[in-house]
């Protein structure tokens, strides 16, 4: 028992160490939401009695969830060292996978279980194959880029166009001609009593399911990564391959546990489009968000808990355009909406502190 | 009591390498055995055999009286024995703990049904490292981040890991490679006390001081052969040299002292900082004469990298200045600085030093390709090129089939040899020329070389020397800089310590200054090149 408390004091000092050490990462985000807050305020606060503004907060995490999914898969590959740039694709995949099957099940089963309980029955089993369908690809990338030692970043490339090929060819095929109506996406489910928080609830708590999975995700992968045999061995693997692997440590096996891990954490990402967001698929409709991942991986140098914030920042950025759009019919659409992507080329040309990769990542291990 | 470990008749073949040749070795319970021998006399292999990092093609091996078969690595240390390789297996931004855990994690027992999901218990492992290190004397924090720590350090954290593994025989790769004198002395203290307590060591070393201060057997290698075994009492260095290479070897250097002539580089108050953008190199001063070698010595990572490259152009200078003969090269292009008349042996031959995958022709005129004789306008004189090429490689000795074999294909010798070939004909092309004297910048010229090319290089350098140049030698090994300065310079996190002549000199006093130790002697106020 004493032994156990120990153990737990030690974690909350090694969580504390690793705090101060984020710090300044930490701060600017604090203060790029404050700065971001107070900017909705100001334009357009005035419109709605500041309502739009939590509105468009709830909308910020919303928007971040695919971000950080597709961190949080990027996070798991690249900490194992295997550079995944092929997020996108997987995303792509499991949004058409999802949002075919959650379609046909719902046609299929309305008249058996009626529309209320198809409906949910389909909804889960698209989310189950939207898993499966990234999983495929994920797959894919580890044969490549792990047993066959190709160039990850080119491996991630053809899952990329693979996806766009696929996903375009059956849209067009099946999906195009006579779209049915919509099965729907999840409903919210507000968490009781937390929901009802001012502020707060109505931005934390009156969410869609994926979101709140995201969210326990960065607690879990992070808790994953830092305090478990499987969390070092994962970083030593991604960062001195040959160390672990004199160790007795199957260095291989660790990538395509972790490749694939990052599969299904990219499904889930891929299922929010066609789940969450909207329940029709169009071609091309993740726009870019895997690779806005990546740069939110990188802001929060490989950690879940920076990731997330990175993806928060994204979110934010994406929904402040939506909003000055919506309450600012004078300011040009076309100047809020290049705001994710400036912030991508920010985050990236490293104004946010130098962020140092696993050093092993991207590199084939070849056992000598 | 069976010897701890024994090999019998081990054979290893790789493509077109004999790497070793049916060799015997046996470790007795309870001492230190020094294997001796040059780069490539197969040491390494044979204890990567041993370790289980390499299958023999042929032969036995026995631990503590048992035949037994390695496959991997992790088979080794469940029989007890550990590896500090020469290039560390840790890695650098885990903790000490981490490190030391590694594929062997202490768990909170709470948590152990959650398989590799199991929690770690950072605070039991600690513990036993501080045990561990309390018991041998190996000073380490666990909480420390690896990478933070000066080498000497992360070779502690490697001998606990194995001791951390219950290793009762423990084989130390090159161990003193990077270590000063004194924390060399300090390793064997460290070995001593270990070997009382029950281990068994191998030490691999190519430096013969080192086996007469510490080993209890002496075993020596060369070309993939065991050559013999004896005991200190029997050796002499004369001896052990001879028996790793295979013919007598003259230890020292004869060179007649030097005739310093006009100032060829001045460096004043330069600094330069390092990839992360700090200061590696802070406020150095320093002149080299025509005529003389001014040895930088220190521990590898105290700035003398990054000294360097500013010198040869390659790194921008943040403040200070160089001279050149007398003329301010501080911002110079790399281009401009060969024009200027300065040679360089880079650290790394493979990565700046040479195109490996050119021939051995192009190599040579890598610096001077773009100008007659080598071309004319835009259009390379392949006929001059070619005749130059051979003429170098008659007269540096390089052995190579031709000058169209690349120069990844050869030998580090002699692929050391086409840079000095190329570096020294240039200089001595220039030599004589009205705007001064060469300089010769060379770092570790002889790193990872045979004994037989270390001495050609050796008399190259003191040749060019004798001719008017101004040499800077870099080295990490303390007896080049010894027997090859006329003065020595020690270098100290970013700072030179002192300028000492080379003829009084001695290895604990550099060592002392090479770990930042200054004299009481040395007050601050005395500037650098006052014992001259």
């Amino acid at each position: 028992m004493v032994k156990r408390t120990s153990a737990l004091s030690d974690a909350l000092q090694l969580a504390w160490v690793r705090l101060r050490r984020s710090l300044t990462t930490i701060l600017l985000t604090a203060f790029g939401l404050v700065a971001a807050w107070a900017l909705l305020n100001l334009v357009i606060g005035g419109q709605c009695d500041g309502k739009c503004v939590v509105d468009a907060l709830a909308q910020t995490l919303r928007v971040a969830t695919p971000i950080a999914f597709a961190a949080f898969c990027g996070v798991l590959c690249e900490r194992a060292g295997v550079v995944d740039i092929g997020i996108e694709g997987k995303m792509l995949m499991a949004a058409m996978a999802a949002y075919s099957v959650n379609l046909f099940g719902f046609q299929l089963l309305q008249d058996a279980l009626g529309p209320v309980a198809a409906g949910n029955v389909s909804r889960w089993l698209a989310l189950v194959m939207a898993v499966a369908s990234a999983l495929l690809l994920a797959g894919l990338h580890a044969v490549f880029s792990i047993r066959f030692k190709s160039d990850q970043i080119i491996s991630g490339t053809v899952i990329n166009i693979l996806a766009i090929g696929i996903t375009g060819y059956m849209y067009r095929a099946f999906l195009a001609e006579n779209l049915p109506a919509g099965p729907g996406t999840f409903p919210l489910v507000p968490i009781p009593l937390l929901a009802e928080i001012p502020v707060l609830g109505p931005i934390l708590f009156h969410q869609k399911p994926l979101t709140y999975l995201m969210l326990a995700l960065a607690v879990g992968i992070y808790w994953m990564l830092f305090y478990t045999q499987w969390g070092l061995r994962v970083r030593a693997v991604g960062e001195h391959p040959r160390a672990a692997d004199t160790l007795g440590i199957d260095v291989l096996r660790t990538r395509y546990i972790n490749t694939l891990l990052g599969g299904v954490v990219a499904g889930l990402g891929g299922a929010w489009f066609t789940l969450e967001a909207v329940d029709v698929f169009s071609p091309l409709m993740t726009n870019g968000l895997g690779f806005i991942g990546l740069a939110a991986m990188i802001f929060g140098k490989w950690n879940p808990f920076g990731a997330l914030l990175g993806a928060l920042l994204f979110g934010l950025g994406n929904s402040v355009t939506a909003t000055v759009s919506i309450f600012r019919p004078d300011i040009p659409s076309q100047i809020p909406q290049m705001l994710p992507y400036l912030l991508t080329i920010i985050v990236l040309t490293g104004v946010v502190g130098r962020a140092v990769a696993p050093a092993a990542d991207g590199q084939p291990y070849e056992k000598s | 009591m069976p010897p701890a470990l024994q090999a019998i008749g081990i054979t290893k073949r790789f493509p077109g390498v004999l790497a070793n040749d049916h060799v015997d070795f046996t470790l007795q319970q309870g001492e230190i055995h020094a294997l001796l021998g040059e780069n490539g006399a197969g040491k390494s292999t044979l204890m990567n055999i041993l370790y289980g990092l390499y299958q023999p093609d042929e032969g036995q091996v026995w631990v503590k009286g048992e035949l037994v078969k390695i496959s991997n690595p992790h088979e080794a240390i469940a029989r007890g024995i550990g590896m500090v390789h020469q290039h560390f297996m840790l890695v650098p931004p885990l903790t000490v703990t981490e490190n030391i855990m590694l594929g062997q994690e202490s768990l909170v027992s709470a948590t152990r049904m959650l398989g590799r999901l199991a929690m770690l218990d950072r605070r039991s492992a600690a513990a036993r490292i501080r045990e561990l290190s309390r018991q041998y004397g190996l000073a380490v924090d666990p909480d420390a981040i690896v990478g933070d720590l000066p080498v000497g350090a992360q070779q502690r954290v490697e001998i606990i890991k194995a001791l951390y593994r219950d290793a009762d025989i423990l084989i130390l790769d090159e161990p003193t490679a990077v270590l000063t004198p004194q924390e060399a002395d300090e390793l064997f203290v460290i070995m001593r006390g270990m070997v009382k307590q029950g281990k068994s060591i191998v030490f691999i070393t190519h430096k013969l001081r080192e086996v007469f201060a510490v080993a209890d057997t002496i075993s020596v290698m060369r070309g993939g052969a065991m050559v013999g075994s004896l005991k200190p009492a029997q050796a002499t260095r004369e001896l052990l040299a001879e028996m790793m290479v295979g013919r007598k070897v003259i230890l020292a250097i004869d060179k007649a002292p030097a005739r310093p002539g006009l100032a060829v580089l001045q460096v004043e108050g330069v600094r330069v900082l390092d990839d992360r953008r700090h200061v590696a190199v802070d406020g150095v001063s320093l002149e080299i004469r025509s005529g003389e070698i001014l040895g930088l010595a220190g521990v590898q990572g105290n700035g003398q990298t990054e000294l360097t490259e500013a010198l040869t152009g390659l790194r921008r200078v943040a403040g200070g200045k160089i001279l050149l003969n007398g003329h301010d090269t501080t911002h110079a292009t790399p281009r401009q600085l060969v024009e200027a008349g300065m040679g360089h042996v880079p650290e790394d031959r493979h990565k700046h030093g040479l195109v490996l995958s050119f021939p051995v022709r192009d190599n040579i005129v890598l610096c001077t390709y773009y100008r007659l004789p080598n071309a004319h306008g835009i259009e390379l004189d392949y006929a001059v090129i070619a005749r130059q090429a051979s003429e170098l490689v008659r007269i540096f000795d390089i052995r190579t089939p031709g000058i169209e074999t690349t120069a990844g294909a050869l030998s580090g010798g002699n692929q050391q040899k086409v840079i000095m070939a190329r570096e020294l004909s240039r200089l001595s092309e220039r030599h004589g020329a009205q705007n001064g004297a060469p300089l010769l910048i060379a770092s570790q010229p002889t790193r990872g070389l045979d004994v037989g090319s270390i001495e050609f290089i050796h008399r190259r350098i003191v040749e060019a020397r004798d001719a008017g140049a101004a040499v800077l030698l870099i080295s990490a090994e303390l007896d080049e800089i010894m027997s090859l300065s006329d003065r020595i310079a020690v270098m100290y996190k970013g700072h030179i310590l002192a300028t000492v002549d080379a003829r009084t000199a001695t290895r604990e006093q550099l060592g002392l200054l090479m770990a930042g130790v200054t004299p009481a002697a040395a007050r601050p106020g005395q500037r650098e090149g006052a014992h001259d």
